[in-house]
């Protein structure tokens, strides 16, 4: 008879990343797998996914792990692009309809 | 009137208000003392004590973590209780919202006291007052048989599944929380007829997690659960009539609905008025009545949902009419005054001064009110202090 507040799945349906207004972007033709953006990401919205075979500065980083960005999580904090120690990591500016 | 068993007993209101939570067979109490209300919650504590009562009693370190509490056991399903006044009542604002924003069906007693500073524990509706957006039924009491009737009724409305919101109960302190009058104890299968036990269709259930209130963008559902809670403000309306009669009908005492009205029906001057206050302005009416002015008295029991229809109705014969706030928004008027212009305003309804009382405890005499009666006469308007250092 009442509206109540109550959800299931809550952080699964409620996306945070559209809080978002700066999108990282990770050049990974520069990035040496040290997965430092990983640990700092303070909403573990970076994942380290292996197996793909995407670009990497040289052929000795290939099987590595590569750190993913989950948009659907992603504030957008910068924090992944400041810590990045190869500086690969840029933070492009979203715009929304 | 069906004929109800019923025991009588001298008691001070907040003794009164007691013996409802223990009719109303709460089930959790949990409170942090503050003086008036502070004899509520030790009554209940002795109950819980001696295995009067079959509820739980937690103490807590705060009014919030009392609020908090019941909060959880309400959610569990749990009938709940808690009681507070001034300070207490403000340190729990927080909590309040998120009471009634989970549509949790708790009762409260509030002993309304000033707020500092400087500090002061008399009688005064600031604290009650200054809560009125939090989503909270409210009623304003003006004898102790009525503080312990409200919550009987207060569960049974508050528990509606129209409704489903909290109700707070206020008694005016020490006039009725300290003050000693008979009050007739019903017997306790007539409550229980009245009040049946509380079911909640969505309590926490650990073998189905869920997340309760968690979080909302902007794009909703937000604004419409505020909304809902809006509707059912006033849906509440008809729910309170319903009641209130049909517990007058099972204990044979009437009190009218959302306001109580006395000789209102010819009277050109007329005072609002709620909690103790009003009885004193009954008093006043009748002796003006002898000497052939026609005034009358509207009192306000429901301060939320708020009873435009009623007032509306009830003034508008009327010439002119007075408010009595026994508290002040300071810039504004006094609370009541400023709702009822504004449902006045629409109405076209009488010119309505606003006269600020009985702040920090001070008493409202019987000249007071007469002194009120005089100047609705004289044509005076606007907001006036009464019986207060410079104004007449």
């Amino acid at each position: 008879m009442v509206l109540i507040p109550l959800a299931d799945k809550s952080s699964r349906m409620n996306l945070t990343g559209t809080w978002r207004t700066q999108r990282p972007i990770i050049e990974y033709e520069k990035c040496i797998r040290c997965s430092i953006c990983w640990k700092f990401c303070p909403d573990n919205a970076i994942v380290l996914e292996s197996g793909q075979s995407v670009a990497a500065p040289n052929s000795r980083l290939l099987p590595l792990d590569i750190p993913r960005i989950d948009y659907d999580y992603c504030k957008g904090c910068g924090i992944c692009a400041y810590e990045c120690p190869e500086k690969c990591i840029e933070m492009e500016l979203e715009e929304k309809d | 009137m069906m004929k109800v068993n019923y025991t009588a007993a001298m008691m001070t209101g907040n003794e009164a208000v007691a013996q409802g939570v223990k009719l109303a067979r709460v089930k959790f109490i949990s409170a942090y003392p503050i003086t008036p209300q502070t004899t509520i919650v030790e009554k209940l504590a002795d109950m819980v004590s001696n295995s009067e009562i079959d509820a739980r009693y937690i103490e807590v370190e705060s009014e919030h973590s009392a609020m908090a509490a019941v909060f959880a056991s309400e959610l569990a399903g749990i009938r709940s209780y808690t009681a507070t006044s001034s300070h207490g009542l403000l340190y729990m604002h927080e909590m309040l919202h998120w009471v009634s924003g989970m549509r949790l069906p708790l009762v409260m007693s509030v002993v309304n006291r000033a707020i500092g500073p400087p500090w002061n524990i008399w009688s005064d509706q600031s604290d009650s007052m200054s809560q009125r957006d939090t989503g909270w039924l409210q009623v304003y009491c003006e004898s102790n048989q009525e503080a312990l009737d409200t919550i009987l009724m207060g569960y049974r409305i508050a528990e509606d599944e129209k409704v489903m919101l909290p109700l707070m109960s206020m008694e005016d302190a020490f006039i009725l929380s300290h003050t000693s009058e008979k009050v007739e104890l019903p017997g306790q299968d007539d409550v229980d007829s009245f009040l049946p036990e509380l079911k909640l269709g969505f309590k926490v259930d650990a073998s189905n997690p869920l997340g309760y209130g968690s979080y909302s963008t902007p794009d909703g559902p937000f604004m419409e659960l505020k909304r809902d809670m809006m509707e059912s403000m006033w849906n509440s309306k008809p729910i309170i009539r319903k009641v209130t009669s049909e517990f007058a009908e099972t204990f044979g005492r009437d009190y009218g609905g959302l306001t109580e009205d006395f000789m209102t029906e010819d009277a050109d001057y007329i005072i609002v008025a709620s909690g103790t206050v009003a009885s004193t302005t009954r008093y006043v009416a009748s002796k003006l009545r002898k000497e052939g002015k026609k005034v009358g008295v509207v009192r306000v029991r429901y301060f939320r949902p708020f009873p435009e229809e009623e007032i509306r109705k009830a003034v508008s014969g009327a010439s002119k009419i007075g408010i009595i706030d026994r508290s002040v928004s300071f810039g504004g008027a006094g609370a009541l005054s400023l709702e009822i212009r504004s449902a006045l305003f629409r109405a076209n309804g009488p010119d309505a001064v606003s006269f600020i009382a009985g702040i920090g405890g001070r008493d409202v005499r019987e000249i007071d009110i007469k002194n009120m009666f005089r100047m609705l006469e004289e044509g005076n308007s606007g907001n006036i202090f009464i019986n207060s250092g410079g104004v007449s």
